[in-house]
C-alpha cells in the first residue's frame, strides 16, 4: 500500500516534469527564432536600434533616466521602430547588475548601448574593452575607449539660473538644496545654484544637504520637511527619485494650508507634473532641464549616420542649449525672468565662469 | 511513506506550487508564465555566460548562509551578517589597492583582512552577549547600521571625497581570464572556490571536533553544557566570531571577485539578511547551505532576463521570486501534509 502510493506520487511528479519540460523546450526555441529572423529582417531595413541600461534610480526616477529613456522613444519614434527589438531598456536594481544588463543588451545586438549615469563608468569600461565592435555611450562620466562616447554636461550653468531664480523669488531669504550623493556630478549643481543665488543676494542663506542616495523619496521628504520648518521656502533638488519626496512634502503643506509660501525646483526633467496640488495649483517653481533626452536624440541620430563620436566627450552647456530652465507657467513673474535671462546671456559669453565645486 | 522520501518530495513539491503561484500571477498581470519561466530558465542556465554569473551570485549567498547557520547551531541569532559583510567588503579592497605584494601573498592577506574584519564586528555582539546579557539580536541589527556608515565614511576619506575604492590590485583580484573567457565576458571568479572550502571547513569544525561538539552542545542547550564543564561564555563569543569571518569572507568575494572595489552604498545590500533565508532553507547544515544559497543566488540571477526576453515588469518578477521562496521555505506545512496523508493510508 505505501509502496504503491509512493509510486503514484513518483510518477505524477516525473509526467508533470516530463509535460512542462517538453512544452518549454518548444517555446525555448521558437522566440529564439523569431528574434533571428526579427534582426536579420532589420539589418536589412538597416534599422539602427538603441537600448539603455538604467542606474539603481530606475527608469520612472522623473528625472534622469527617464529623460534618458524620453529620448529613446523619441529616436525610435522618428524611425518607426518598435519598442523590444527596436529600442528598450533595462533596469537595474542593484550596482551588480550594470555589467549584466549590458552584456544582456549585446545579445540582443543593439547597435548603440547607453549607461545613463556617471555609477555605470566601470561597468562600461569593462564591457565596452571586451566588446571592441559594439558602441556605446556613457553619461555623465568620462571613458576613453574608442568605442565609447562620453557626455557630459555643464550642470553648474543651468543651476546657477535656477540659484538666481530662487533668491529673487524667496520671501523668507532662506533657500534650500537637496542633493543625492555628494559626488562630482551634484556637486556642479549645488555650486551653480549657491554661485547664482549669492550673485543676486549676498547675503542669503542657503541650507544644503546631501541625503546620500538618489532612490529614497523617505529621505527626501523628511529632509524637505526640516528645510521648510525652519524658514525655507525654496528648495531646489538634484536628487533623482529621492526629490520625489521633496515634491510630496511641498504639496502636502500646500494642501494643508493654500497660503503656504513653498516652492520646489525640479531637475533633469520639467517636474511640472509632479508639483501639481490640483489643477490651480502647483508647487513647481521650474525646473533646472537637463537636456539628457535630447542629447540622446542627438548621439542616436550621429552614430546612425556613420558618425559616432567614439572616444570623444561632448560637452552640453548653456551655449549648446544643453541644460535651461523649464517654463515656470507663470510662476515667475516677467521681472525675474529678465534678471534670469540677463545673467544667461553673461554665462553664454563667457563672462562669468560658474565653479564646479562650492569653495569651502 | 520514509522520512527519506518525504525529505525529497517536500522540496521538490514546494518548488512546484511555488512556480504555479508565480505562474498564476503572471496570468492575472497579463503575461505569459509559460515564456515567463522560459526567460527564467535561460537566465540561469542558458548559456556559459548566464551560468557563470549565476555562479557568482550564489557565492556571497554560500558564505552569507554559512555565517547565520554556524551562529544558529550554537543558539544564536546573527542578524548582522550584513554588517560584518561590508566590513570586510571594505577591508579587502583596501588590502587590495593600498598594498603591492605577490598574488601568493596579495591574495590570502586580503582575503584574511576580511575574514579578520567581519569577525571583530561579529566578535562585538558576542562580547556583549557573554559578558552583560546583551541580546545578539539587537547588538546586531544596530552594529549593521554602524558598519554601513562607518564604511560609507571610511570610503569617502579613503578616495577624497569620491564614491568609492581605487580598483584593487591584479595580485589581490579573484578573477581570472581563463574563467571570464571560459563564461564568455561573465564575471565568475574563483570565489567559489573559497566558498566551498568554507563549506567543508563549517562542516570540520563542527563534526570532527572537540570545540565544535561544545558548540553545539551549548546550542542544544546551554544549561546542561555549563553542568557538563563547558565554558557557555567563551563559546558564544567563539561562534559570533567565527560566523563574522565567513560574512567577512562573502564580502571579499564582492570586493575581489564582482566588483574590484568597494563604494559608497546608500543602503544595505541585502546579502546578509537573505543570507538568513538561505540559513533556514539548508536547515542550517553546510551543505544545505549550499542548496539554499544555489536556489537564491539563481533565482535573484535568472530573474534579471525576466523584463530583459519577456517583457514582464521588474515588480512582478519581484513578487514572483518572492512566492517561490515563500513556497520553499514553508515546505514544514508540506510536511506536514504527507505525513498525515501516509498515517491515514496506513490506519486504514
Amino acid at each position: 500500500m505505501k509502496k504503491r502510493k509512493f509510486g503514484l506520487v513518483l510518477t505524477s511528479v516525473l509526467a508533470a516534469s516530463a509535460i512542462l519540460g517538453a512544452c518549454g523546450a518548444k517555446d525555448e526555441e521558437k522566440p529564439a527564432k523569431e528574434n533571428e529572423n526579427a534582426t536579420s529582417g532589420e539589418n536589412n531595413k538597416e534599422a539602427f536600434t538603441v537600448a539603455m541600461v538604467t542606474d539603481t534610480g530606475g527608469v520612472d526616477d522623473k528625472s534622469f533616466n527617464q529623460s534618458a529613456w524620453e529620448g529613446l522613444e523619441a529616436y525610435g519614434k522618428e524611425h518607426g521602430l518598435k519598442q523590444g527589438d527596436g529600442f528598450d531598456y533595462l533596469q537595474s536594481k542593484t550596482d551588480a547588475d550594470y555589467e549584466t544588463n549590458l552584456n544582456l543588451l549585446i545579445r540582443r545586438d543593439f547597435n548603440l548601448i547607453y549607461g545613463i549615469g556617471y555609477l555605470l563608468k566601470d561597468a562600461v569600461e569593462a564591457v565596452a574593452t571586451e566588446n571592441p565592435d559594439n558602441q556605446f555611450v556613457i553619461v555623465d562620466e568620462e571613458v576613453a575607449a574608442d568605442n565609447v562616447a562620453s557626455v557630459k554636461f555643464k550642470e553648474q550653468e543651468g543651476a546657477f539660473l535656477a540659484g538666481v531664480a530662487a533668491a529673487k523669488m524667496s520671501k523668507t531669504g532662506k533657500i534650500g538644496f537637496v542633493g543625492g550623493m555628494d559626488i562630482p556630478v551634484i556637486n556642479r549643481f549645488q555650486a551653480g545654484f549657491v554661485e547664482g543665488a549669492k550673485a543676486v543676494n549676498p547675503d542669503i542663506e542657503i541650507q544644503q544637504k546631501y541625503t546620500g542616495a538618489f532612490d529614497k523619496a523617505d529621505l527626501g521628504k523628511i529632509t524637505a520637511n526640516s528645510m521648510y520648518s525652519s524658514g525655507v521656502d525654496i528648495i531646489f533638488h538634484a536628487a533623482g527619485a529621492t526629490g520625489k519626496g521633496v515634491f510630496s512634502e511641498a504639496k502636502e503643506r500646500k494642501k494643508k494650508d493654500p497660503n503656504a509660501n513653498v516652492w520646489v525646483i525640479g531637475v533633469d526633467a520639467d517636474q511640472y507634473e509632479e508639483g501639481k496640488v490640483d489643477d490651480k495649483t502647483n508647487v513647481t517653481l521650474t525646473s533646472m532641464l537637463k537636456g539628457v533626452n535630447s542629447a540622446v536624440i542627438d548621439i542616436s541620430n550621429k552614430a546612425k549616420n556613420g558618425e559616432f563620436p567614439g572616444g570623444q566627450t561632448l560637452t552640453y552647456g548653456l551655449a549648446e542649449d544643453g541644460v535651461k530652465l523649464a517654463d515656470s507657467r507663470g510662476a515667475i513673474p516677467a521681472e525675474v525672468q529678465t534678471v534670469i535671462d540677463e545673467y544667461k546671456e553673461k554665462i553664454v559669453k563667457g563672462e562669468i565662469k560658474v565653479p564646479e565645486k562650492v569653495e569651502k | 511513506m520514509s522520512n527519506r522520501v518525504i525529505n525529497i518530495l517536500v522540496p521538490i513539491i514546494s518548488i512546484i506550487i511555488g512556480l504555479i503561484v508565480g505562474a498564476i500571477v503572471m496570468v492575472v498581470s497579463g503575461y505569459d508564465p509559460v515564456q515567463g519561466y522560459m526567460a527564467l530558465w535561460t537566465g540561469i542556465f542558458g548559456d556559459s555566460y548566464s551560468i557563470g554569473n549565476t555562479i557568482r551570485q550564489i557565492t556571497p549567498y554560500i558564505l552569507a548562509g554559512l555565517a547565520v547557520a554556524f551562529a544558529f547551531r550554537t543558539g544564536l541569532f546573527n542578524i548582522g551578517v550584513e554588517g560584518q559583510l561590508i566590513l570586510g567588503w571594505l577591508a579587502a579592497a583596501w588590502v587590495g589597492y593600498a598594498f603591492e605584494l605577490p598574488k601568493v601573498i596579495h591574495l590570502p592577506l586580503a582575503l584574511l583582512a576580511a575574514a579578520a574584519a567581519g569577525a571583530f564586528w561579529a566578535f562585538i555582539a558576542g562580547f556583549l552577549k557573554a559578558k552583560f546579557k546583551v541580546h545578539e539580536v539587537i547588538a546586531t541589527i544596530m552594529l549593521n547600521y554602524t558598519a554601513l556608515y562607518i564604511a560609507n565614511a571610511v570610503i569617502s576619506k579613503l578616495s577624497d571625497g569620491g564614491f568609492k575604492t581605487e580598483r584593487i590590485h591584479e595580485s589581490a583580484s579573484l578573477r581570472s581570464p581563463f574563467l571570464r573567457e571560459l563564461t564568455d565576458n561573465s564575471s565568475l571568479h574563483y570565489g567559489i572556490i573559497v566558498a566551498l572550502l568554507m563549506v567543508v571547513v563549517m562542516w570540520f569544525i563542527l563534526e570532527k571536533t572537540t570545540r565544535g561538539y561544545e558548540l553545539k552542545a551549548v546550542g542544544f542547550n546551554k544549561n546542561a553544557a555549563e553542568y557538563a564543564g563547558m565554558s557557555v561564555n567563551k563559546n558564544i563569543i567563539l561562534a559570533m566570531t567565527i560566523s563574522g569571518m565567513f560574512a567577512g569572507l562573502g564580502g571579499a568575494m564582492e570586493a575581489l571577485g564582482t566588483f574590484q572595489n568597494a563604494s559608497i552604498k546608500p543602503g544595505f545590500t541585502g546579502i546578509g539578511f537573505d543570507g538568513i533565508a538561505v540559513a533556514l532553507l539548508g536547515a542550517n547544515t553546510p551543505l544545505g547551505v549550499v542548496f539554499g544559497a544555489s536556489l537564491f543566488g539563481s533565482l535573484k540571477y535568472g530573474a534579471l532576463n525576466m523584463p530583459n526576453a519577456a517583457g514582464i515588469p521588474e515588480e512582478i518578477v519581484s513578487i514572483i521570486i518572492a512566492l517561490i521562496i515563500f513556497f520553499v521555505a514553508s515546505g514544514y506545512i508540506i510536511r506536514v501534509g504527507l505525513q498525515k496523508l501516509s498515517k491515514k493510508k496506513e490506519g486504514q
